[in-house]
């Protein structure tokens, strides 16, 4: 795609030269805002969010206290980066985005306290936050009760549409789908073992999972399906289990501290991963980080997003990450969908020339991000994203290779018929 | 569902499964043994033990890290200098821990339990502050990797059999320490009598440091050697203290002997359900079984007579 048309990541050349210009009247019309088309506050925000003439507030929610810190982090990471781009930009409408952050201490009832002071104190014209879905169902009654705007960054078990979320990460189908085709196909696999760790997202994707083999795939079947205790560090029973009925595909959706001690233990119980099969939805670059690269190299996974993407938005994206948050960390799937969430919500928000809550949710579909750092993406009817499915390779160095993707995007779909 | 198999590949499966108990049994004997002497010797309820064993995991990932860049060639050899290393940091930290905390609250064991809570916490945001809240992954040397290929069907984990020998390595010195040692017996004979051990010319403040620190130390042991088999993050302590409790708690609290019979026992349920139901299930059992038991003998299998 020509860099003319690209919204998003501009060459920091460019964006040098747009800073400049910005620049130009600020000097000359002091008082004034910066650019000549910003339209009138009065006119853009009519429901009392905080919008002055200079300036926009957005809320972060996320854990950077608790458990779920160790996810988190990568997201707030990514958000920030996204505001801070934005802002060099020339920001939304004219306006910088100022952020206020709050901790939701990986703790649900403290999510809908910080997402009501957020919505009700703060204004907030727009919240990106929550990570688990026990957190964004705490928040959801609160949204829509005080009608605020979520853009929530993680792959989900659908099942869920609210006029008040933008969901940027993939929704189950999108990512299960074509991944298992992928697998039936090109490997031939007709056996799989489904495993996960016990709570709502692993049980509903492995679900859709179940329904898609048995029922589309020829000739395929289960062997096994179990879950273990959120947590969990044993898994020697399992993986002997796994080693008697031998399936062609380990299908994992393990996560946490648990996926360290599985892949550990996987490789000490001589399970070769460059000879079985093992299918992951559950492993982005940030837990390669903790299990180690050696330990789940040969591993595929199943996302939409790796931080090898060999395109032009990723190629730019990877190295302004590193300049902000050091050379040593990772990107991962649910960090890059985070970091839409800012990008979605500034493209919305200029196109409905508006602020208020209730535009933005009807402008949103339709809304198209082409420097998506996982290439284009376009906001469905459902508040879902239309994106590409990806299948990479993992490496001992801790990153995925590419090896496969879905010629079109996916269409997200999350009520499926035939899948519940 | 052993219809389709056959009678050599069974026989595998049940040797390693069986291997599997046992690997099982030596990690739950190391993460109690070091709460085993502090709650039982001590009656201490310490809510940061595992806190104290990541302590342990993070000495660990600071050793690598050091041996790779400065002294390559040790790196083979790595985790013996990291295990005496998390023993020495765990314990420091732990003898500063009774001197600062816990002596001040000895006897008031409900007060202990909330103090060790807050302590737990404070060592989590730590850990977080100084270490990043992302996990970090602790390099293992190649051989420690993999597994020990015993038949053409039976592979056995190196690193736990590396646990085991451990555990069996630390039980044996732990009870030498505390039942052969003249510094043992002080330590009994303050837990049996703290007045007149005093009267004795015990120092029982000195014998209480340093048995809570050598419990201390040993989840630190226990941390490091864990760091193997599960992941190293500010919380991942909390993934431990459940189980080391139950382990603990079903013994008898004042028994060690108590504690390994526990943790066997706990350890052959829990892997041999697992293995013909699922995870999740196999645990609701454990813990159902577990409850059930200490109805009926609530001061746990093994308890010291003592009178009433």
């Amino acid at each position: 795609m020509s860099d003319e048309t690209k919204p998003g990541l501009k060459s920091p050349l460019r964006r040098k030269l747009l800073m400049g210009m910005a620049a130009l009247p600020a000097v000359s019309m002091l008082g004034r805002p910066a650019f000549a088309d910003v339209p009138a506050t009065s006119a853009v925000n009519t429901t009392g969010l905080a919008v002055t003439d200079s300036e926009v507030t957005v809320g972060i929610l996320h854990s950077v206290t608790g458990t779920m810190a160790i996810s988190e982090t990568g997201s707030v990471e990514a958000e920030k980066l996204a505001i801070e781009q934005i802002n060099a930009a020339g920001g939304v409408l004219g306006r910088k985005i100022k952020f206020i952050q709050e901790d939701g201490a990986s703790d649900w009832p403290t999510f809908a306290e910080k997402a009501k002071k957020l919505l009700v104190n703060d204004k907030c014209a727009a919240v990106m936050g929550c990570w688990t879905s026990a957190s964004r169902k705490a928040v959801l009654p609160v949204f829509e009760q005080y009608n605020g705007m979520l853009y929530y960054p993680t792959f989900y078990e659908g099942l869920e549409q609210s006029k008040n979320v933008i969901y940027t990460g993939q929704e189950a189908t999108q990512q299960i789908i074509a991944g298992l085709d992928w697998v039936n196909k090109t490997k031939g696999a007709k056996s799989f073992y489904l495993l996960g760790s016990d709570y709502i997202w692993p049980r509903t994707s492995n679900k859709i999972a179940r329904k898609h083999i048995e029922n589309h795939l020829q000739g395929c079947k289960v062997v096994g399906e179990e879950y273990f205790p959120l947590g969990s560090t044993q898994f020697n029973s399992v993986i002997n289990k796994i080693k008697l009925t031998k399936p062609d595909v380990i299908y994992a959706i393990i996560v946490g501290g648990s996926n360290v001690a599985f892949y550990k233990q996987l490789k000490a119980a001589g399970i070769d991963l460059s000879k079985q099969t093992l299918l992951t939805i559950s492993v982005t670059e940030d837990e390669i980080d903790g299990i180690g690269g050696e330990n789940i190299a040969g591993a595929y996974a199943c996302m939409k997003y790796f931080q090898s993407l060999d395109n032009p938005n990723n190629k730019t994206f990877v190295p302004a990450f590193k300049k902000m948050w050091g050379e040593k960390t990772v990107i991962g799937d649910v960090t890059q969908a985070a970091y839409l969430g800012p990008w979605l919500w500034k493209l919305t928000v200029e196109k409905a020339q508006s602020f208020d809550i209730d535009k933005i949710a009807a402008a949103s579909p339709g809304v198209e991000f082409k420097g998506a750092p996982e290439g284009y993406v376009r906001i469905h009817e459902n508040h879902h994203l239309w994106s590409k499915t990806r299948v990479g390779r993992a490496k001992a160095d801790g990153q995925y290779e590419l090896i496969y993707e879905t010629a079109d995007l996916v269409e997200p779909d999350p009520f499926p018929k035939g899948y519940q | 569902m052993f219809g389709d198999y056959s009678i050599s590949d069974l026989g595998a499966i049940l040797a390693m499964q069986g291997f599997a108990g046992l690997i099982l049994f030596s990690v739950y004997v190391l993460m109690a043994l070091g709460l085993a002497i502090i709650f039982g010797q001590m009656g201490v309820i310490n809510m940061a033990h595992g806190e104290f064993m990541i302590l342990g995991a993070y000495v660990t990932w600071m050793t690598s890290n050091a041996v790779q860049h400065t002294a390559p060639w040790l790196f083979p050899g790595y985790f013996f200098i990291a295990m005496i290393l998390a023993f020495i940091a765990s314990g420091a930290l732990g003898m500063l821990v009774e001197w600062a905390l816990i002596r001040h609250l000895y006897k008031r064991p409900l007060d202990t339990l909330l103090a060790t809570w807050g302590l737990s916490l404070i060592l989590q945001q730590a850990y977080r502050s100084i270490f990043g809240a992302r996990e970090v992954g602790v390099e293992l040397p190649e051989w420690m990797m993999g597994s020990w290929q015993a038949t053409d069907a039976i592979q056995i984990p190196i690193n736990g059999m590396f646990v085991m020998g451990l555990t069996i390595l630390i039980t044996i010195v732990v009870f030498y320490i505390l039942f052969w040692s003249s510094w043992g017996k002080q330590v009994r004979a303050v837990v049996q009598n703290r007045v007149m051990a005093g009267a004795v010319g015990i120092n029982t403040e000195k014998v209480d440091r340093y048995t809570f620190g050598l419990g201390c130390g040993i989840a630190g042991i226990a941390g490091s050697a864990f760091t193997m088999i599960g992941s190293t993050g500010p919380t991942a302590g909390q993934l431990y203290i459940v189980d080391t409790f139950l382990v603990v708690v079903f013994g008898g609290a004042a028994s060690l002997f108590g504690t390994i019979a526990s943790a066997f026992s706990i350890s052959q349920t829990q892997s041999t359900l697992e293995f013909f139901l699922s995870g999740s299930m196999a645990k609701v059992i454990t813990l159902l079984t577990i409850v059930a038991i200490l109805m009926v003998r609530p001061q746990g299998l093994f308890a010291l007579k003592v009178r009433k």
